[in-house]
């Protein structure tokens, strides 16, 4: 019944301190820099994405409060254009795209299957080097002025008009890229050839499953989002007409090939989250995920269909009539695996031991914006309404649904689930749960008002709009709500910090949780399992095991825990 | 303080249904996201952890329950599907009696020509009740026109035409945006559409908008053509000669290609053959045309296609009479900002900030 070689409960909760673990094993900064253990590299990623993210929220704030006058606060058209650009461009190359998998695929995809390192640990590295390689030459753009493209860098502005730092800021993407196509085949590799003896494809985690997805959308896509993003350089510096029609060129072509990657992108983004919300659904429902099939296949779903939508960013770019018809059809399709997730996350909690804690208020954030994002996708993917709302601010608020509601609040999920194992440590538990309420509140009062704004006719990028005043209400409510999100991404930062210093031991499996990472110590050891564990129970395998502890009869144990981590109902 | 309200004015034929449909996919969503958000609280409580319920048997996969959640949502989706892509459709088919006007896009103003020789900067005058028909072609970068009171937007693309109609239903004035990223004054690339009823548009016609030299589209084409000379020299006359086929009659009709194939001769066609005729060359002839590519502004590009298109007909203007409308002197350019005169109601005069943008211009005292 139990899983592996090592004895159940009471000996996963070790006791003892293991000599040595990941963390303590090595104190110099070489070997930090030159390591190969996937688990430093997580961190190293870790503390390289927050600091993106920390540098977007900035360039967002200042939209943000520029937006409150209708006339501008404080920025040149020019400035503004730069910041909502940096923003872009910083949040979904630097922060969105890698942050899930780099950090705790990297950390925990080895560990779930029962391997002790990823495939290729050098590769590994390489992809954190080629990632910092680009952070820097963002930096340097900021440096040299910025760049004012948009994060989708349409043609022939970028190519031919805008005179910013458009060639640094796409061999910078450029770069990013690869380091996600470094991970990417990394994942590929572990996945296929080094799980452990019993642990067969049905009995991978869905967090694995998710990646493994999210690996095969990025090494067919990124490729082209590579390429195409290169001739908009080679068109910039040597004028090979390739899509400016003064050149010779299609400028539309570039949509087509920018959206090609850049709709399975939001996938590359959503995936990843998708697995973690699985995983938090199982362990604080203490129930195998319900339809765990369903939920694995419909991962593979979205990764292929994803592949026929781009046109839906499209379907007032001159693109054909009938063009358009198709990929309408193909997103009204395409959102159907999604929701087949959301029930079937909502369906584990049935009859299941539901625990509120920090991680699953995540979690349950997640299902509530997650659901409104895709359904407003359904607005945009319907042709007869996507002809007022496109490009408008409601497509703003859509993708921020998705993204921040969706993958932000799954990044938070894992954060506040996975720390203990990261750092051996618990955070404090009260203020885990502030962080997650305000992130909600503040997020909706931020994001619903630019529906409205948006369904009014707002465009997006819009530096002012003195011309249409009514819309000012709207923006300071959204200015208002951000200020509340920006606290609640604030607070983890301090109560995280502060339980590496104070917090209390976390042990083994401080949420009686199952799956292999529970099953080692916390920090774990550098080449994680001492025996190569021989897998023999199911995945999420909860209920038909009576002897597994429930959290609180783990913390009842050491009195010290339950004092600083009781509930607080 | 603020003046409070939450939906553009419906003003224009596709409103109505636009909004029908809109609505319906918000009750949709909220209908989904309420379910979703109730079995949440509802599980979490009912079921949290340390409460005594019955938990006897509990499921693991159920065809039944997938399937339904699966058939239900996507039957709700391809109707809404069907009905929205009955209206796109209706969106992009402009009815035969539309009337034409042409856009033209530039960071950071629009152009509007009429067919009757009326041009406007950063304003579009029409009557109430007529469709409209716009074709429009950017300058530089890629500019949509979007005026949320009718629904509508559409990418205005350097390189080629780009049409959308539709039929204002009430007087009024509504502001165009641009609506896809073009530069440092993206935001204040706008104007307004000002509908008239029919006797006043008729009015502001006959006193010539504030156009000063006014010709027709095809006036100023004949003009372009004789200037180009593309009728001397055997090239393109009444009839086919060994030189040049005759452009009489030709448009949207079928045209034989060199190399075999077959081209409808539409504005796109038209344009191409001006500009870059060594792409589809007519059967029986060589490739000895000049190419004009990069020698005509796009008004001018416009102009001839429009003149081409006369051609044959019974409106067609003869080349001396565009000389003798234009007194054979050389053809000035329009006032600039003629939309700050044609507007001339207060209520538009708003502040801009300090940029001495166009659009500002066009709409408030600042500009000029
Ligand atoms: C549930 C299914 C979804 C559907 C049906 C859907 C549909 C759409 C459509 C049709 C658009 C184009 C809107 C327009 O430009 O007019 C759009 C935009 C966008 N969506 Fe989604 N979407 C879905 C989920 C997601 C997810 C999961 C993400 C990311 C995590 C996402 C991120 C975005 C982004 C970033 C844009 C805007 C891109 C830009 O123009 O900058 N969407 N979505
Ligand atoms: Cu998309």
């Amino acid at each position: 019944m139990s899983s592996t070689v090592l004895p159940p409960y009471e000996g996963t909760r070790v006791t003892e301190e293991p000599p040595e673990n990941y963390i303590t094993a090595g104190h110099t900064v070489k070997s930090w820099l030159l390591t190969g253990d996937h688990k430093r590299i997580a961190l190293l990623y870790l503390f390289s994405t927050a600091f993106f993210f920390f540098l977007g929220s900035i360039a967002a704030g200042l939209v943000r409060i520029e937006l409150t006058r209708p006339n501008g606060v404080m920025l040149e058209s020019e400035t503004y254009n730069k910041m909502f650009t940096a923003h872009g461009v910083t949040m979904i190359f630097f922060f969105l795209i890698p942050a899930i998998p780099a950090i705790f695929g990297n950390f925990l995809l080895p560990i779930m299957i029962g391997a002790r390192d990823l495939a290729f640990p050098r590769l590994n590295l390489f992809s954190w080097y080629l990632y910092m390689t680009s952070g820097v030459m963002l930096l340097i753009v900021l440096c040299l002025g910025g760049v004012d493209s948009g994060w989708t860098f349409y043609t022939p502005y970028s190519s031919m008009y805008s005179n910013s730092q458009v060639t640094l800021t796409i061999l910078a993407a450029f770069i990013a890229g690869f380091s996600s196509i470094s991970t990417a085949v990394n994942f590929i590799a572990t996945v296929h050839k080094m799980r452990a003896p019993g642990m067969t494809w049905f009995r991978l985690p869905l967090f694995v499953w998710s990646h493994y997805a999210t690996s095969v959308i990025i090494v067919l896509g990124t490729p082209v989002v590579a390429i195409t993003l290169f001739l908009v350089v080679l068109e910039r510096t040597f004028k090979l007409g390739i899509f400016s029609p003064e050149l010779g060129g299609d400028p539309v072509l570039f949509q087509h090939l920018f959206w090609f990657y850049s709709h399975p992108a939001v996938y590359i983004m959503i995936l990843p989250a998708f697995g973690v919300i699985s995983e938090l659904f199982a362990a604080f429902s203490r129930r195998k995920i319900f339809g765990y099939h369903f939920i694995a296949f419909s991962s593979l779903a979205i990764a292929a269909l994803g592949f026929l939508v781009w046109g839906h960013h499209m379907f007032v770019s001159s693109q054909s009539m009938y063009q358009g018809v198709v990929f309408s059809l193909l997103s009204f399709l395409v959102a159907v695996p999604s929701a087949i997730k959301v029930f079937n996350w909502t369906a584990t909690m049935y009859k299941g031991q539901v625990h509120m804690r920090t991680p699953f208020l995540f979690a349950l954030g997640f299902i509530g914006l997650f659901t409104v994002g895709g359904l407003t996708g359904l607005f945009l993917s319907s042709m007869g309404t996507d002809m007022h709302l496109t490009n408008t601010y409601f497509v703003v608020a859509h993708f921020h649904y998705v993204m921040v509601g969706g993958t932000i609040l799954g990044f938070l999920g894992a954060l506040h689930y996975w720390w203990p194992k990261m750092f051996g440590v618990m955070y404090n538990e009260f203020w885990g749960r502030m962080s997650a309420l305000l992130v909600f509140v503040g997020f909706n009062v931020t994001f619903l008002p630019q529906f409205v704004v948006g369904y009014m006719g707002m465009p997006r990028r819009y530096h002012y709009y003195y011309f249409a005043p009514e819309f000012q209400v709207y923006n300071i409510l959204s200015t208002a709500g951000a200020s509340v999100l920006a606290v609640g991404f604030a607070l983890p930062v301090f109560y995280l910090t502060s339980s590496i210093r104070k917090g209390v031991k976390a042990g083994a499996n401080p949420w009686g949780a199952h799956g292999l990472e529970w099953e080692i110590p916390s920090p774990p050891p550098t080449a994680n399992f001492d025996r190569i564990p021989i897998v023999t129970d199911d995945v999420y395998d909860y209920e038909s095991d009576a002897r597994r502890p429930n959290i609180e009869m783990i913390e009842s144990r050491t009195p010290e825990q339950l004092a600083s981590t009781k509930e607080t109902h | 303080m603020f003046n409070f309200s939450m939906s553009p004015p419906q003003a224009s034929n596709f409103a109505k249904f636009h909004d029908t449909l809109f609505y319906v996919l918000l009750i949709l969503t909220v209908i989904f996201s309420v379910i979703v958000g109730a079995a949440v609280i509802y599980f979490a409580s009912k079921y949290r952890a340390g409460r005594v319920v019955d938990r006897s048997h509990p499921p693991h996969e159920s065809k039944v329950l997938e399937i339904t959640w699966s058939v239900i949502p996507t039957i709700l989706g391809l109707i809404v599907f069907v009905f929205s892509t009955m209206l796109f459709v209706d969106m992009r088919t402009p009815p035969k009696n539309a009337s034409e006007i042409f856009v033209m896009g530039k960071q950071w103003m629009w152009h509007i020509q009429h067919a009757n020789g009326i041009r406007e900067n950063n304003t579009l005058t029409i009557p109430v009740n007529k469709p409209v028909k716009l074709t429009m072609i950017s300058q530089d970068v890629i500019h949509a026109f979007y005026v949320p009171a009718f629904r509508v937007q559409y990418h205005v693309v350097p390189g080629r035409y780009t049409q959308m109609w539709f039929t204002p239903t009430e007087k009024g004035t509504y502001p165009i945006f641009c609506n896809v990223y073009c530069g440092t004054q993206h935001s204040e690339m706008g104007g307004y559409v000002r509908v008239l009823d029919q006797k006043e548009w008729n009015e502001w016609a006959r006193s010539g908008g504030e156009t000063s030299q006014r010709m027709t589209l095809e006036q100023m084409g004949a003009r372009t053509w004789a200037r180009l000379g593309c009728g001397n020299g055997n090239c393109h006359g009444t009839s086919n000669t060994e030189r040049g086929p005759s452009l009489y009659g030709i448009y949207g009709t079928k045209r034989k290609l060199k190399g075999g194939g077959t081209a409808i001769a539409d504005v796109e066609y038209l344009r191409e053959s001006i500009l870059q005729p060594y792409n589809k060359i007519t059967e029986g002839y060589d490739n000895t045309m000049s190419a004009y590519e990069g020698q005509l502004s796009e008004e001018e590009i416009m102009s001839l296609i429009a003149y081409i298109r006369s051609l044959g007909t019974s409106s067609q203007p003869t080349t001396e009479a565009a000389k003798g409308q234009s007194g054979g002197g050389e053809m000035k350019p329009s006032t600039p900002n003629l939309a700050a005169g044609a507007l001339g109601a207060d209520q538009y005069n708003r502040p801009g900030p300090d940029s001495g943008n166009l659009a500002a211009g066009a709409m408030g005292t600042k500009g000029n």
